[in-house]
């Protein structure tokens, strides 16, 4: 342990020590915790890769410490192994639609170090367009589908509360169950994330005949998140998902990443560029990571925008408008701070 | 008094090494116990227990205890400890039935009843209960009608959205009712606990039955021949003469049993009923306290198979042969 500490140091510079880092980097594979059962975050697809929103967060981490973004070794967990999981050291990385809560990161709670989120998200309800349901107040006293564990279950109880309205809790260990269970007719409704619903209808055989009311019942801002005790690993995590950010803000996009790499690398005026691609500086270094990682990262996944359309946007069934996940510039919600 | 030195006293030794023995056991706990409070305080998670009290903030559905969000997570595992007993209790009974009638026909003289306690026993045996309660939930239980198409007698009714039994209820006995908001009766359990309750009955009843079919074959031949000569005919010799013999081979048998099937009640989740393994693992998520709330159900379930285990041994030590 203590010479894979050692070498790490030495060759990425910076002087950062991380046990996790070092870790990784002598196994050679990040292990990345996901859900794998939500389509557009993160499914397995017909060729047995993993794909999804999610799944590309872990591969550019993958990226930028190793150099490739195959080098993950992917591990389904649940709802309710996620935290446990990354807290043991089972998993390095957590990148599973995960809500960023006081509770989860408070060393008091689950004590977990959230990276930056990558989604802002709802809780919402879904219900048959035949049930005539339209508000909210019209799955009162009806048993609806929820995921075990899930922050879903607080805000729609708080929401449902708020109201004065009750409701059957049927609470289901995976999404498929749960889903299985909305389809089967079981519950009159079915509440998770908004986007989960989206993806989720679109495996449906008839997804024009479930309609997702209007209600935004909570903020679930989605993170990638890491162990408390190692703040090195979290920092490089957390400027990993600033890099997706900044380079979709700069215009970096995966094909024509090696273009603007050239591009400021022959003209010193792109001073903003050049140290956000690592021509000058030693931003990747201070982060322990390599001074290039945002041209590896760029290279394997592309920028944030590409990440969101590819898997969730207009390239996708889910078709999910990027509404506040847009950049701070276009009034949405991301923003990363400078790369100084 | 006597030249034996200690270490070669027969009365010495075997105190000496249990007390060893003992004693490398007490170090390893201790160990493994100072070990796990330092790497939690390390990691700033100390044993804590304050959360119990703390409002749940979490719905559950059918409680036999009333329940709602704004009562402590202490009441919440209550609450689904209560329907694990509920679930354990039902299903232990319903086993039990199920388990003796197969076992008792395999010995029929009827080739197609024993034919069919065979294929019975083996067909469920060998599946793994996760997969029977997903089929009995998903296949046969949700692909029940509702509303008027629902299944039903008079006094019983199957529908997708539970059971409805007749009862009494506003002091007379009512049957179910169709209203406009669904079915109505006076006990309605839910499909999840239906579920469940068939995909556990049905898993260790095949399981009873073969302890029951090896008790009966354990009584000797002679036995049968001796009642039939009395003049005693099938069910009689079986309930009077051989049953009461195979109860001592039985009973040791059912406790393994009886106790799997309070650990198998864990896997509700699965068809979506709220027992305590559900609960606990809402509190869990929301908690945080990983270490304290397995401990919680490390505590519930081995409280619950030691109670089983405690009851079983006063019934076998009943069915034992007295030898004076």
């Amino acid at each position: 342990m203590l010479l894979a500490a050692c070498g790490c140091a030495s060759d990425s510079g910076g002087g950062v020590s991380s046990v996790r880092m070092a870790a990784i980097r002598s196994h050679g594979q990040l292990i990345c915790g996901v859900d794998g059962q939500v389509a557009g975050f993160s499914s397995v697809a017909a060729d047995g890769r993993y794909q999804g929103f999610d799944v590309d967060v872990c591969r550019a981490v993958a990226a930028a410490l190793l150099g490739s973004g195959d080098k993950v070794d992917f591990r389904n967990v649940t709802a309710t192994q996620r935290f446990p999981a990354v807290a043991s050291g089972e998993i390095d990385l957590l990148s599973r639609n995960s809500t960023v809560t006081l509770g989860r990161d408070a060393p008091g709670g689950n004590a977990m170090s959230f990276a930056p989120v990558v989604f802002h998200d709802g809780v919402g309800v879904m219900v048959p367009v035949a049930s005539g349901i339209t508000s909210l107040a019209g799955v009162a006293g009806k048993p609806i589908c929820l995921l075990s564990g899930a922050t879903t279950e607080q805000a729609l109880t708080d929401a449902l509360r708020q109201i004065n309205l009750t409701y059957v809790p049927l609470k289901f260990s995976t999404i498929d169950e749960m889903f299985g269970a909305y389809q089967q007719g079981r519950c009159a409704a079915v509440s998770i994330d908004r986007s989960a619903l989206a993806a989720q209808r679109t495996t449906f055989a008839n997804p024009a005949a479930h309609r997702i009311l209007p209600a935004v019942l909570s903020k679930e801002p989605l993170a990638p998140a890491t162990v408390q005790s190692d703040p090195a690993w979290a920092d490089a995590v957390r400027w990993i998902v600033y890099a997706l950010f900044e380079a979709e803000e700069q215009g970096i996009t995966q094909a024509n990443v090696a273009a603007r790499l050239a591009e400021a690398k022959a003209n010193p005026k792109l001073a903003e560029r050049r140290r956000l691609l690592g021509v000058e500086g030693n931003l990747g270094s201070q982060l322990g990571l390599p001074d290039d990682f945002v041209v590896k990262v760029i290279s394997a996944v592309g920028n944030y925008g590409e990440i969101y359309r590819r898997n969730v946007g207009e390239a996708s069934p889910l078709n999910i408008s990027r509404g506040p996940n847009r950049l701070w510039k276009e009034g949405g919600l991301l923003i990363a701070p400078p790369f100084r | 008094m006597n030249g034996t030195p200690w270490w070669r006293d027969r009365r010495v030794l075997p105190w000496l090494l249990q007390a060893g023995v003992g004693l490398a056991v007490l170090v390893v706990v201790a160990w493994l116990m100072t070990n796990l409070v330092r790497n939690l305080s390390a990691a700033g998670l100390l044993l804590s227990w304050r959360w119990l009290g703390q409002p749940a903030g979490f719905d559950l559905s059918e409680t036999l205890l009333p329940f709602n969000a704004s009562m402590s997570y202490g009441r919440a595992l209550l609450a689904g400890l209560l329907n694990t007993l509920r679930v354990i209790v039902f299903a232990l009974v319903g086993s039990s039935l199920l388990g003796l009638l197969v076992g008792m026909a395999a010995f029929s003289r009827n080739g197609l009843l024993r034919g069919l306690a065979r294929v019975y026993v083996e067909l469920v045996r060998n599946v793994p209960l996760l997969l029977q309660l997903l089929f009995w939930y998903f296949v046969v239980f949700l692909a029940l009608p509702d509303g008027a198409a629902a299944l039903g007698w008079p006094a019983l009714v199957l529908a997708k959205s539970g059971l409805y039994i007749a009862g009494f209820a506003d002091g007379r006995w009512q049957l179910p009712q169709l209203l406009a908001s669904g079915w109505q009766a006076p006990v309605h359990l839910s499909v999840e606990f239906a579920a469940l309750l068939t995909g556990l009955i049905t898993y260790i009843g095949a399981f009873i039955a073969e302890v029951v079919r090896g008790g009966i074959a354990s009584v000797p031949a002679g036995q049968w021949e001796a009642a039939s000569s009395l003049g005693l005919h099938g069910a009689a010799i079986l309930r009077h003469i051989v049953l009461p013999q195979a109860l001592r081979v039985i009973v040791p048998g059912l406790t393994n049993q009886y106790i799997s099937l309070a650990k198998a009640s864990s896997l509700a989740l699965a068809c979506g009923f709220t027992d305590l393994y559900s609960v606990a693992e809402t509190t869990l998520n929301q908690t945080g306290r990983a270490v304290e709330v397995v401990l919680v159900l490390l505590a519930a379930y081995l409280a619950i198979d030691l109670l089983i285990s405690a009851a079983m041994n006063g019934l076998n030590r009943l069915v034992q042969v007295r030898e004076r």
